[in-house]
């Protein structure tokens, strides 16, 4: 019989390990690269769908296929949320296959400067694109 | 530094089963995929800049190099999805027996070649359909 008058035995595996770890960061990590993960799913399926015919269109029509609101904004979310999932998963890499600490950390910190400025590019040419098709 | 001591033999020795190799082709095509999303901001940036950069975009995609950049990126990208969604379902609970990591397995790599065909089917449907009528 299980002793339902125990707290702990009602604590579920996740809530075990939240806080575990010298960072206390673990668990929070591996939530977020699910969640994003999640939310990728369809956002690759739509893009990909879309970007079949906008990647052999002419400049007139690529533009337009970005211009629109769903496109744009599924970019958008691609953007955000895919920079973000791969910053996660090439920070384990880095971890993985650096043992030096210091060589580490900068790579770290590099990895995360490219893949922040890359994001950033993507979301204001996405912008660009969109605003300027609905100034002409 | 340390002396470098001798290591027994690993990578060199263990055998090579399905759990191993499309854990690290996981790891292979995230990585892989962090350069494609690279390569897609640069699109969109093209498309930004205007038309003449563009156009210049559009003559790097066409040239059998990018052809094949753009191939290996759609194979990365539908074995990691698929491969991604297997371990999402993993992390719920399913598929964790023997059996179940195998077949959902061999499912992945199948769902990436079928997908990774058709995609290109449909991309370029209309130089197939030229070529079956001619």
């Amino acid at each position: 019989m299980q002793k339902s008058s125990s707290k702990k035995a009602m604590r579920s595996p996740l809530a075990k390990a939240r806080g575990l770890g010298s960072a206390r960061h673990g668990v929070g990590h591996w939530w977020m690269q699910r969640l994003t993960a999640m939310g990728l799913v369809p956002l690759v399926a739509y893009v990909m769908a879309g970007l079949l015919t906008a990647v052999r269109a002419d400049y007139g029509d690529a533009a337009s296929w970005l211009a629109s609101p769903l496109n744009a904004v599924a970019m958008l979310l691609l953007f955000g949320a895919g920079f973000y999932h791969a910053a996660l998963g090439l920070q384990v890499i880095i971890e993985d296959y650096i043992p030096h600490e210091t060589r580490r950390l900068i790579v770290l910190a590099l990895m995360r400067l490219v893949m922040t400025g890359f994001a950033v590019l993507g979301l204001f040419s996405i912008l660009v694109v969109a605003i300027g098709q609905r100034i002409i | 530094m340390a002396q470098e001591r001798p290591i027994s033999p690993h990578l060199t020795i263990y055998k090579m089963q399905i759990t191993s190799v499309m854990s690290i082709s996981h790891r292979l095509t995230g990585a892989v995929l962090s350069g494609g999303g690279l390569l897609l901001v640069a699109w969109v940036a093209a498309l930004a800049a205007g038309a003449e950069h563009f156009a210049c975009m559009q003559t790097l995609i066409i040239h059998p190099l990018g052809q094949l950049v753009l191939f290996g990126f759609s194979l990365a990208l539908y074995y990691h999805l698929f491969n991604g969604i297997r371990h999402l379902l993993w992390d719920f609970g399913y598929n964790l027996s023997i059996k179940g990591v195998e077949r959902t397995g061999y499912v992945v790599i199948a769902a990436t070649l079928i997908l990774t065909a058709v995609t290109w089917l449909i991309a370029y449907q209309d130089i197939w359909q030229e070529a079956w009528q001619g």
